[in-house]
């Protein structure tokens, strides 16, 4: 009887377990030192986009805000949120989240664009 | 007899914590099952931010798009050097977070309370600033429903001298660049001040030494939504602040 339930509740922490395994992604320890790196990026990403701010580029100066806007969230996505040494599962959370949003922002647009409300 | 007891009868003290620390609920299989799921969890709760945020920031796209020299104007109003100032204490604060993370990892208790401190007194120097910013808008009649005035858009700015002033029916549409701006920074500084407030009732946690004894999920997760509100602003700064600054 007792060796039964000794084999019944086995659970220690073991990287190859059977079927029932949760996850395959090791506990990594981001080192302070790419934190710092990454944080420099952003601060120099931050100058970057209020200087070109004044350079005149036309209908790009709104593209070229939002695409350095873009690279400084996906650092702090992959980097600060850990994204980067996360598993599938986090990775495809994000992922579709992204893609819903997208999906909000362009089906609302091509709704405004495609009524003749005399905007456009 | 629960596995608990089991364990405690065939394996040696240390081998029980690792096997069954306490805060380990007994719905889960293992720790890193928890963590994940609580993750997880986190995860699809921002999703769902963004999604709210997406909202405004459509609106914002629509607007901006159909009133174009009323929102240039309306831009012109911001004081770019407190915009940057604000991103620059979020990505800092952004920084410090994640340093507030790592120390609950390798289990330092006063390097994370130290951290999780910078981190609030930045939060709080954003909410600062932007109130300064917003006390300036109301001085100028830039408030939608309380005192908006057309007047300063009837006329040139002397800071734009190549801008022209505007019609009064476009003059009239910075209201709605204003409502927006004070929506999305509105509901992102509320965002700001829930979280010095969890932030602030983690320290209280933490100091108690509930986060360096490899229970960090509260820690991560909380960090998960810091990032989000910097992220948030990332994208804010940008579009309210920096549109045709060139002149």
């Amino acid at each position: 009887m007792e060796q039964h339930q000794q084999e019944h509740h086995h659970h220690l922490p073991h990287p190859e377990m059977g079927p029932s395994e949760p996850t395959h992604t090791p506990f990594r320890i981001v080192s302070p030192k790419t934190y710092l790196i990454i944080a420099c990026c952003l601060l120099f990403l931050t100058a970057s986009t209020t200087a070109i701010s004044y350079v005149e580029l036309g209908v790009f100066n709104a593209v070229v805000a939002i695409a350095i806007a873009c690279l400084k969230a996906s650092l702090v996505v992959l980097f600060f949120m850990h994204i980067k040494y996360s598993s599938k599962l986090t990775k495809l959370t994000v992922c579709s989240g992204i893609f819903t949003f997208l999906v909000l922002i362009t089906m609302t647009m091509t709704d405004y664009i495609s009524r003749a409300w005399g905007r456009w | 007899m629960d596995s608990h007891t089991i364990a405690a009868q065939t394996a040696e003290p240390a081998q029980i914590e690792l096997e069954h620390p306490p805060f380990l609920r007994h719905h889960f299989e293992n720790l890193a099952q928890q963590r994940e799921a609580a993750t997880f969890g986190m995860w699809v709760f921002l999703l769902t931010e963004i999604m709210f945020f997406g909202g405004l920031f459509c609106a914002y796209l629509v607007f901006r798009n159909w009133y174009y020299p009323a929102f240039v104007a309306g831009s012109h109003t911001l004081h770019i050097w407190a915009g940057t100032l604000n991103t620059t204490l979020l990505i800092i604060s952004s920084f410090t977070m994640a340093m507030a993370v790592h120390a609950a990892e390798v289990r330092h208790r006063v390097p994370l309370m130290r951290w999780m401190i910078v981190t609030i007194i930045l939060g709080v120097g954003f909410l600062c600033v932007k109130g300064y910013e917003w006390h300036d808008e109301w001085v100028h009649h830039h408030v939608p429903g309380l005192n908006f005035s057309i007047e300063e858009f009837t006329h040139v700015n002397p800071a734009y001298p190549g801008d022209k002033p505007l019609a009064p029916d476009m003059a009239e549409k910075t209201q709605l660049y204003y409502s927006l701006y004070f929506a999305m920074t509105g509901m992102h500084a509320l965002h700001m001040v829930i979280g010095v407030c969890l932030l602030t009732i983690l320290l209280i946690r933490a100091q108690a030494g509930a986060y360096t004894n490899g229970h960090i999920a509260p820690v991560e997760n909380f960090g998960l939504y810091w990032h989000f509100v910097d992220i948030i602003w990332i994208f804010l700064f940008p579009l309210l602040y920096l549109i045709s600054r060139h002149q």
